[in-house]
């Protein structure tokens, strides 16, 4: 019978993604469970909403002003400088070795975020790093007597760029690989000039993935530890740090805020993610 | 005839050939019952010894150094965490350890802080791989001690601790004491800072670091204290401290670079805020840096770290062998030669068994006699202030 032969299909596919759904559970599922109930507990084992109503006051406010403008900030500028070089490698004039070398690079760079990032970069823009060196000697120009600083939150979005645009890169060239040339074509043939190509046809084409790989980057920037850690040694107030305060320091010790920073973060992606879906709706109104 | 039926005839027809009665029955079982008991006490008595051999005493002097030492070799290992090796001599104190009594050392995660010494301790419960001894602040003591992480030991020279040093119920005692100093790199910047008022000048520009935040790292929580005191405030009101590494970093003299061993030698942070003894041991280990500590004189501040067993650790003997050599005077010399200042410091003075070249190698006395400790309640209201204000002043 047929029915039979279907039902029968279904519970052999199924067992086929158990692994994952174990893993997912076990590694994802599990822990994000144990942090939410976490935020809303006290010592005792009762349940309060005082940590939650914490993250209103003082220091964690400014943590998440600052977490989101940076990650709004890092997200932007890595989204246009990321469409921006990954189209000019990808275009037809450009020769072919440069989008093989820009991709490979971008592969190394998008994953080098860390300690590591920020130990080069303090040696090369810090107080005594090579560049700074190189422009107050040869330039005479000190950007730390002009107010700049690597340690900053300004520092902080600088370096985080070094990531987000390459990653961007990575993300955006299948969709700039879908632009079909024969579009370009019919569009000039009939008298389009190339703003009118970009304004009418080629960016609501590439909308849509715009807005998921912006999305992308902000998750990438908010939650981004090592890098502003090594960098600043946590003066600069980001929520993942703070959380690191709460959570593994020598000084402070409250893991049930640290939750409930957690949990705030998990709201705020939440947010980004009810704006996300409408947008990203209208702009792929064409293609229904 | 059934089965059953059949077995009862024939036990009952054997129970009259043997002329078995009732009272027969139990006297035999009366006697197996006694031999049983006498033959079993031997052995009962010998697994009671081994339990008791099993749980080490509750004080050190109980047993003789030989018999811990022999006790402590049947575990052959003693797992320690977050001792890094340049660290108050820990390096020489693992090494001295281990060849003294032959017991192994694995140090985990070297670069630890005290929440993660205490997290190990409960997440690694009945694990092979649990730390066996921790060294942590004092406040992750307190907590530890209340949350039952640890256990009591009174090791021979606990009465000779300071009563300020040590929890009064056996779970933990200071091990070593510091105070906040600056280490200058005297390659890069050849005036040396005496005071904290000093560090506002302007040849410093760029120049000064703490060892991280306030809020994370005991050392520059100290920094904080050390320049409430020298700026009008006290150790119950650190708020000028936060305020004059406000003004500190609006001159520009302030960098919030984590000031790391690296960082020094390499002149990325010339003026360290950090431990004496840490300052000191640097200047040992990076010659080309030509480190200089200088304690500031107008605000003397110090902290000790606690040494605690974990009380569910798997090597319960090592880990009492390992506290006795630290308080014994052998151990408490070693931490001297890491330039930091021993618990039983002021009883060895009395007693002279100092070295001299010991004591030439730390700043003056006069000096440290002027050192100012926090209590728990000081220390819980200075973190409370710190992680209020100081983001809104110091941080961005």
């Amino acid at each position: 019978m047929e029915t039979g032969r279907t039902r029968r299909r279904l519970p052999l596919a199924y067992l086929g993604v158990l692994p994952f759904f174990l893993y997912a559970t076990a590694f994802l599922f599990w822990p994000a469970a144990k942090v939410m109930f976490g935020a809303f507990q006290d010592d005792a084992g009762g349940l309060t909403l005082d940590h939650v109503q914490k993250l209103f006051d003082e220091p964690y406010r400014t943590a998440f002003k600052n977490s989101i403008e940076v990650s709004l900030v890092t997200a932007g500028l890595g989204a246009v400088f990321g469409l921006l070089l990954a189209y000019a490698a990808i275009r037809e004039g450009t020769p072919r070795f440069v989008r093989a070398g820009l991709t490979t690079f971008s592969g190394v760079a998008a994953n080098f975020a860390g300690i590591p990032l920020a130990a080069a970069f303090i040696a090369t823009l810090g107080t005594i790093g090579v560049v700074t060196q190189f422009m107050t000697e040869q330039l005479g120009f000190n950007p730390y007597d002009h107010g700049f600083s690597v340690f900053s939150k300004t520092g902080i979005e600088i370096v985080y760029l070094y990531f987000q645009i390459p990653l961007m890169i990575l993300v955006i060239a299948p969709a700039i690989d879908g632009l079909r040339r024969e579009w370009r074509e019919a569009a000039s043939s009939l008298g389009a000039s190339s703003w009118q190509f970009w304004r009418h046809v080629g960016i609501p084409i590439m909308t849509p993935s715009i807005l998921s790989a912006f999305v992308l980057l902000f998750g990438n920037s908010f939650s981004a530890y090592a890098t502003a850690y090594g960098l600043t040694g946590g003066s600069v107030g980001l929520v993942p740090i703070t959380i690191g305060f709460y959570l593994s320091g020598n000084v402070l010790d409250d893991p049930h805020l640290g939750q409930a920073l957690a949990f705030g973060m998990l709201v705020v992606l939440a947010l980004m993610m009810l704006l996300y879906i409408p947008l990203q709706r209208r702009a792929s109104r064409w293609s229904r | 005839m059934e089965d059953f039926q059949e077995q009862e005839y024939e036990f009952l027809r054997r129970l009259e050939e043997e002329k078995l009665d009732r009272r027969k029955l139990l006297r035999r079982g009366l006697v197996a019952g006694a031999g049983l008991t006498i033959l079993s006490m031997p052995a009962g008595a010998l697994a009671a010894r081994r339990k008791a051999l099993a749980n080490p005493p509750l004080r050190g002097g109980a047993l003789s150094l030989k018999e811990w030492v022999a006790q402590a070799k049947k575990e052959g290992t003693l797992n320690t965490i977050a001792l890094p090796p340049d660290w108050a001599n820990y390096g020489e104190i693992m090494s001295t350890f281990t060849k003294k009594y032959g017991i192994k050392i694995s140090n985990d995660n070297p670069d630890g802080s005290s929440a993660q010494e205490n997290q190990a301790v409960r997440s690694l419960k009945g694990d092979p791989r649990a730390p066996d001894v921790l060294d942590v602040s004092p406040s992750f003591a307190q907590a530890g001690a209340n949350e039952g992480l640890y256990a009591k030991f009174f090791t021979k020279n606990f009465a000779k601790v300071p009563r300020a040093m040590k929890d009064g119920r056996g779970f933990w005692v200071a091990d070593y004491w510091g105070v906040t100093s600056f280490g200058v790199n005297t390659a890069v910047v050849s005036n040396i800072p005496k005071t904290w008022q000093d560090l506002l000048k302007p040849e410093y520009k760029n120049k000064v670091a703490l060892n991280g935040s306030p809020l994370t790292s005991g050392s520059a929580q100290a920094g904080v204290f050390a320049a409430a005191l020298a700026n009008g405030g006290s150790l119950a009101n650190v708020g000028p401290g936060i305020d004059f590494f406000a003004k500190l970093k609006s001159a520009g003299n302030f960098i919030p670079v984590q000031a790391t061993p690296q960082t020094i030698a390499s002149g990325q942070t010339p003026i360290t805020i950090d431990w004496d003894y840490l300052n000191l041991a640097y200047g040992k280990e990076f010659p080309a840096a030509k480190i200089k500590t200088s304690i500031p004189s107008d605000g003397v501040y110090g902290a000790y770290y606690c040494q605690a067993i974990n009380a569910t650790g798997p090597h319960p003997w090592a880990a009492r062998l390992w506290q006795e050599f630290l308080y014994s005077d052998q151990g408490q010399l070693l931490w001297l030669k890491g330039y930091s200042h021993p618990a039983l410091f002021t009883d060895m003075t009395r007693r002279k068994v100092v070295p001299k070249a010991l004591t030439a190698a730390l700043p003056s006395a006069a000096v440290y006699s002027k050192v100012k400790f926090a209590s728990p309640s000081q220390n819980t209201k200075a973190k409370e202030t710190v992680a209020t204000d100081w983001p809104k002043k110091v941080g961005s």
